[in-house]
């Protein structure tokens, strides 16, 4: 939608009315006033008609941006069989950022989900020109990503494992092999490259035309010069959408706009947040070089340098994500910064430099233009995908980070399956917008964080980056007493949360430029920290944990939570149980712990992370029952965590335990199965809980500890984690988790009927547990997350986290693992695909040897119990 | 402010000899000796055999030849930035997002020491900030009274009446008192610590009586608190003087001091004003030029209504006497100022005090001198000109100066610089290739020799020390010559004051985004 921006709006003469497409054969998108992209087809057609075609008064959806992703959008809603699509677009079809794009489809991207999108992009796109017979510009190039030093070079390494995973061809691949690959690459300071021969370039704009057509051919009807001023909500449901032209009723919106979409979320009725941000970017186009440099020359992506480069006509087009990048309308589409939005040549000589220093030839190539084409970006660097929070009907696709034409098409599809079929058929997750809440939404916040978001699409990402911008959103009230302690933090949907805490007298500078894909320097820290937790007592700040209070007159609290969670509720007053809340599918959507605390009053406990997604969840699910309560008090509690053998020790002689909840309305919760002993706490008056537990603490050994010892340690419990591990496409039978579903009772709940069926059939993939053999913590690459696990020399699943468990002093990764499918459908696992299998753990490249397992490590001393877990397994495959 | 346009030089004249660093703890008129007679000072105009006349405004020299030594940029650098402060409001604090991001501050001093003072402070049980510059005269005593004390005066009378009665109570009880101001503070900002419990005693009656005259779930608004706070601790220092005891304050109330103090709470935004520092605000246009908006009127002998309102304050017989060469009684160049009590107190309250008080002050002619024409008195106030802005999203930053700064850049300038400094936009023209055929290599060349250039110009960090730098070092072509900024910096002390006056700089810079009511 919102794509005019100055060179459209400038050049287009108001002659140009908007027209419905209606048969896509006649169609052409008119001229283009400042367009790098040129082809044939381009002719100002005669179909300007004097009058506009009127808007419908009703549609079932309405997308809202003719970009690349409006268009991908209604072009696979269409094809899953929806009608009555309206698209408008402000000005005109793929103008905006699409129009000035570089035209590169790379799956070299940081998280499987991305490459995934990518590479179904790469086959649409591919496919395109024959489908509609709009010519997409279309080269299969191949690229090039260039590793000037060994920690790139073991980050492409990943890369390279993960795409295998996928079955995307790429090869690692010596320098001099590049240059055999590119004519004009310097060779001289690189230590290697990825290959990654799939990889495209096409013309954006003609892949915005081409999808624009085949949409129209299935009925899409498109408008352009129409511009979303409101959109229109009646409890909770889009309603209909109002234009400069009319309204347009509906059940469905899609917010496309790109750059815009910030806006005009705050354009209807409850505002919704669209959390990104426009940073301008720059790229080159030179003429032609003596030699004209062929099309199918492969793209090079030289992330040291900060720069890529494609051939272009000839010549080549180059650009780059710099350090110090200029964020742009930040108060709203502002005239003032559309006019000095030109060419800035000194903010480009990083670039340049880096350009000539890996391809010295171009020196003498003349410049043809600087083009600057505004993106936008989002807080964590993945674009926001899916239902808004609150809203039904209202979904949003945008904040592409640079990366719009790679993720369209994917993108576009994962969209429109939800929309159709309430979720996509991949775990999206990490591009779910709600994962953000409302503080992210905020225009500083943006402004400050894209400045550091864009320069980390081309830095080195290391293990356990945090953000270093916009920080200190949400703070636990024991923040600045823990951060005096030494605390070093991390952040976690906004909330501060500590790694670790540095004991006095490390040296600080040291430990705060670790950044290594080895053995970080934090580790003995936290290795003391764990020591503790085992061996005496350590207090961790759980304060950012999700907390909801769900009330009611009569059952009706207990009822929804029956239907919505999987384990059995019913329980006396003061228990605590540990549970999944499922979808249909008998996929996890929340892993929570529900303290019954009144017969008709529970306390919710979820992640961190679920503050916007658990909330929407329950509210989507909750009768319209006034007598039902649902509220969010995360901020009122502060939850610490005992753990440690002496915890009962320190709780015993708080002074306080006696006193009557009204003078101090703290909660307890033994949490038996995490990490026994451990004990969490629940206060109102948190610091003063907090000095007590110290002073009382200290003749117990008592210390803080951070998330980084806790997750060692849930991992050696081989404890999943939702957002981590557990995903919506995961049941609690795959993760061995069938104790805490109610079975055995006739309650029916959300996903029975699946887990049903899939105890009867049996699990294709399970959690397991991979203790690593043979792997040097000193020297050695440690695992991360994702890494593929071979077993018998076959791929047979990813890792989901890891961790370095210091009781066994071996790394332990955790994960899933499916056999292989003999005749096309799904094989169940076996015990003796658990057991029987040499498993190997592929870090970048380099396989180590683990011992898979389906129970924690301290099970496996008694062998009464192994016995006993091939028992359970062997139930739980219903045989 | 400048000791030759209040009554210093006649005592250096006539009194050489007396021990002054002695009484005065500065140095003031030793400094001051050995410049009159060798009368350096510019003698364009001299109407007045005692009574040199006030420097005209840019009426210093321009380019002192007298001296051959040269500082290089490191030394001129390190000049420049030996009190240059910054403070940035920490954000994302998850609850408000401040109107105010920051400011930066910096003094350059021409006398030795220097008579500027200079205060930032939020205040805790209120909401605010409070910026001001002093600019002392006849000594730094009364400007640091002020940077010291002024803004616990306006947060007291901020504060609501509950606020006041539990602060009282804590006192009586003898509790800790919570903190009522976070200062914001370079580390040359002393506070003086031997009158600190004559100060608090003085505070504490204020607060008591404001508890007095006032009513539960009452307090006064910016406007009226200003007023009080600066009228409050005036009439303090006058009586502080009277007390025999402490004869330390009897020179400070002899001294003078202007103040230009501006509060921000929010959008709102106060000047208050005494004397002849000026508040001025950097608005950017549409265009994306700056245009300066004055915030305060300047008390001195160019302001007609000021002329017209002392004139009207004394009887007709003295209309000649009582503005003398665009002076005060022919002596003051601000015609509001705190302390000055020789303009304020009568003429036997004067010789009662000085009787009473400490030997020194029997010796000391400057204080036992009574202005000419003294017939109708006060001629003096330090009741401030109060102006309320309500901030706008294309209001930017804030410049508060003290009449150095004033006197050698016109407010337009000093907004000019202040806006590209801060917006990053810079002088030079942006390249564009047109259509040019220009090869990768030429361009890459071109600008590496740009960015050699860019560097050198902005090397400064903070707004005010590059304001600075411009107001010192700027060429007859208005741009900053290292030639001349080295010629002026490198000035002897005894002949800094007759080039320039002590600069003092706060420039606030306000968050867009707050003022335009768009976030959170």
């Amino acid at each position: 939608m919102h794509c005019s921006c100055v060179w459209s709006s400038r050049a287009l003469s108001p002659a140009l009315l908007p027209r419905l497409l209606s048969h896509a054969g006649c169609w052409a998108p008119g001229t283009r006033p400042r367009g790098i992209w040129s082809s044939p087809r381009r002719l100002a057609s005669a179909v300007e008609t004097t009058q506009p075609i009127p808007l419908p008064s009703q549609a079932r959806v309405v997308i809202c941006g003719g970009g690349i992703v409006g268009t991908s959008v209604a072009y696979h809603l269409a094809k899953l069989g929806w009608t009555e699509i309206v698209l408008l677009e402000q000005g005109r079809l793929g103008a905006g950022t699409t129009r000035l794009c570089a035209g590169i489809v790379s799956v070299a991207k940081p998280i499987s989900i991305e490459c995934k999108m990518a590479d179904y992009s790469n086959s649409l796109y591919e496919h395109l020109e024959e489908e509609t017979g709009v010519k997409t510009g279309y080269v299969k190039t191949g690229s090039l990503c260039l590793a000037q030093n060994q920690d790139r070079f073991l980050s492409l390494k990943r890369l390279a494992s993960r795409l295998n995973v996928m079955g995307i061809p790429c090869n690692v691949i010596k320098p001099k092999e590049v240059s055999k690959l590119h004519p004009l690459v310097n060779i001289h300071d690189l230590v290697g490259a990825l290959h990654l021969p799939g990889d495209a370039v096409v013309s954006p704009p003609d892949v915005n035309h081409a999808l624009a057509t085949a949409a129209a051919g299935h009925g899409v009807q498109i408008h352009e010069r129409t511009t979303v001023n409101h959109v229109m909500m009646e409890k909770g449901h889009v309603t209909a959408v109002e234009t400069d032209r009319g309204a347009i009723e509906c059940e469905y919106f899609v917010n496309c706009a790109g750059q815009w979409a910030y806006e005009l979320g705050q354009a209807s009725e409850t505002k919704v947040s669209v959390p990104l941000h426009g940073c301008e970017h720059f790229y080159l186009l030179s003429k032609p070089l003596p030699e004209p440099l062929q099309p199918s020359t492969p793209v090079v992506m030289d992330m040291d340098g900060r720069i890529y480069v494609r051939a272009w006509q000839g010549g080549v087009l180059s650009g780059g994500f710099e350090k110090n990048p200029k964020p742009i309308f930040t108060e709203g589409r502002n005239q003032l910064e559309i006019q000095t939005m030109q060419e800035d040549w000194d903010h480009f000589e990083p670039m340049l430099s880096a350009l000539l220093r890996r391809m010295p030839e171009l020196e003498v190539c003349e410049i043809q233009q600087l083009v600057n084409c505004p993106e936008s970006f989002t807080p964590d660097m993945r674009c926001l995908m899916g239902e808004t929070p609150g809203v039904h009907g209202y979904f949003v696709l945008a904040g592409m980070n640079a990366s719009g034409l790679a993720f369209a098409g994917g993108a576009g599809k994962y969209l429109a399956e939800w929309m159709t079929y309430g979720y996509p058929t991949a775990n999206v997750w990490p591009l779910d917008i709600k994962r953000f809440g409302n503080l992210q939404s905020s225009r500083t916040f943006l402004r400050h964080r894209v400045m550091e978001v864009m320069p980390l699409l081309y830095n080195l990402k290391v293990p356990r980056w945090d953000f270093q911008t916009g920080r200190q959103l949400r703070t636990s009230p024991l923040y600045d007493r823990l951060d005096t302690q030494g605390a070093r933090w991390m952040e976690k949907h906004g909330f501060e949360r500590a790694k670790y805490f540095i004991p006095a007298g490390k040296d600080l500078l040291s430990l705060d430029a670790s950044k290594t894909f080895y053995k970080p320097d934090w580790f003995d820290i936290v290795g003391a920290e764990v020591k503790c937790c085992k061996e005496a007592v350590c207090v961790i700040d759980m304060s950012s944990f999700t907390k909801f209070e769900l009330t009611s007159t009569d059952d009706q609290a207990l009822a929804l939570l029956q239907h919505l969670c999987a384990n059995d509720l019913d329980v006396p007053v003061g228990h605590i149980v540990h549970t999944g809340m499922l979808n249909e599918r008998g996929g996890y959507e929340n892993d929570c712990s529900v303290v019954r605390v009144k017969k008709n009053s529970f306390f919710i406990i979820s992640p961190t992370d679920q503050q916007v997604h658990c909330w929407s969840w329950l509210k989507k699910h909750m009768p319209d029952d006034p007598q039902l309560h649902l509220e969010d008090v995360s901020w009122k509690y502060t939850a610490l965590n005992l753990i440690g053998p002496r915890a009962m020790d320190v709780l015993g002689e708080l002074s306080y335990v006696s006193m009557t909840p009204e003078h101090f309305p703290s909660l307890f919760c033994k949490v038996r199965n995490l990490f026994s002993p451990g004990h969490v706490m629940f206060i109102v008056y948190a610091l003063h809980v907090y000095n007590e537990v110290m002073s009382v603490g200290q003749k117990y050994g008592i210390r803080n500890a951070g998330y980084y010892a806790l997750r060692s340690l849930r991992i050696e419990k081989f404890f999943a984690f939702w957002g981590q591990d557990l995903d919506p496409f995961t049941t609690p039978l795959e993760c061995g988790r069938e104790f805490r579903v109610k079975f055995d009772t006739d309650i029916d709940f959300l996903g029975r009927a699946s887990l049903l069926h899939q105890r009867q059939e049996g699990v294709s993939r399970r959690f397991i547990m991979l203790v690593l053999e043979d792997h040097d913590t000193e020297l050695d690459l440690w695992p991360w997350w994702g890494e593929p696990i071979y077993r018998n020399g076959e791929l047979c699943g990813t890792t989901t986290s890891s961790a370095y468990s210091y009781t066994l002093e071996r790394h332990v990764c955790l994960g899933f693992v499916s056999p292989p499918s003999l005749d096309g459908s799904p094989a169940a696992v076996t015990p003796d695909f658990i057991n029987r299998g040499d498993y190997e753990v592929d870090i970048a490249g380099q396989r180590y040897p683990a011992k898979a397992k389906l129970y924690p490590f301290s099970s496996l001393f008694a062998q009464q119990r192994r016995r006993k877990d091939e028992m359970e397994l062997s139930n739980f495959q219903g045989k | 402010m400048h000791p030759e346009r209040a009554t210093m030089p006649v005592t250096s004249q006539l009194f050489r000899g007396f021990p002054w660093a002695k009484l005065w703890g500065s140095s003031l008129f030793q400094r001051q000796l050995p410049c009159c007679p060798t009368s350096h000072r510019p003698t364009s105009s001299q109407p007045h055999p005692i009574w040199p006349t006030a420097m005209p405004v840019r009426g210093y020299r321009r380019s002192p030849d007298l001296h051959s030594y040269n500082l290089t940029p490191p030394q001129v650098n390190s000049i420049l930035k030996a009190n240059e402060y910054s403070f940035k409001v920490p954000e994302f604090d998850g609850k408000n997002v401040s109107s105010v991001m920051g400011f930066d501050s910096n003094q350059l001093p021409a006398n030795a020491p220097i008579e500027d003072r200079r205060s930032a402070a939020t205040c805790l049980q209120t909401r605010g900030m409070l910026l001001g510059v002093f600019d002392g005269h006849a000594g730094c005593a009364c400007a640091q009274a002020l940077s010291e004390r002024l803004f616990y005066y306006v947060a007291m009378s901020l504060m609501p009446h509950e606020t006041l009665c539990e602060l009282e109570s804590a006192v009586e009880a003898g509790r800790p008192l919570s903190p009522i101001l976070q200062w914001h503070k370079h580390p040359n900002d002393y506070f003086t610590r031997e009158a600190q419990t004559m100060y608090f005693n003085s505070l504490r009656t204020y607060w008591q009586e404001l508890i007095d005259l006032s009513s539960p779930g009452e307090s006064l608004g910016p406007r009226e608190a200003l007023l009080s706070a600066f009228k409050r601790l005036d009439s303090d220092l006058s009586l502080e003087a009277q007390f025999p005891a402490l004869g330390r304050n009897v020179y400070l109330a002899f001294s003078g001091a202007t103040a230009c103090v501006a509060h921000i709470d929010g959008s709102d935004l106060y000047v208050a004003n005494t004397g002849d520092g000026r508040a001025v605000l950097g608005v950017q246009e549409e265009d994306g030029s700056f245009s300066a908006h004055t915030l305060s009127n300047d008390h001195n002998a160019q302001n007609e209504n000021e002329v017209a309102r002392i004139q009207g304050e004394h009887p007709p017989s003295e209309k000649k006497t009582v503005v003398r060469q665009d002076r005060l009684l022919g002596l003051l160049m601000p015609f509001r100022a705190f302390g000055d009590v020789k303009f304020k107190w009568s003429i036997d309250l004067q010789r009662g005090v000085l009787e009473s008080g400490p030997d020194q002050l029997h010796d000391n002619e400057h204080t036992k001198f009574i202005p000419p024409n003294y017939h109708t008195p006060p001629y003096l106030t330090a009741e401030p000109e109060i102006t309320h802005h309500r901030l706008r999203p294309q209001d930017r930053f804030l410049v508060l100066g003290t009449d150095g700064l004033w006197e050698t850049l016109h407010r337009q300038e000093v907004v000019r610089i202040v806006g590209e400094y801060l917006t990053g936009v810079h002088q030079r023209q942006p390249l564009t290739v047109g259509g040019y055929h220009v090869t990768l290599g030429q361009m890459q060349g071109l600008l590496a020799e740009r960015k050699a250039r860019a560097s050198l110009a902005f090397q400064d960090q903070n707004a005010a020390t590059h304001l600075i730098r411009h107001a010192v070092g700027n060429n007859e072509f208005g741009a900053v010559d290292h030639e001349t900024l080295s010629k002026m910096l490198s000035l002897p002390e005894e002949l800094a004051r007759m080039y320039r006056d002590d600069i003092t700089i706060i420039i606030t810079q306000f968050n867009p985004h707050r003022n335009n009511c768009m976030c959170l």
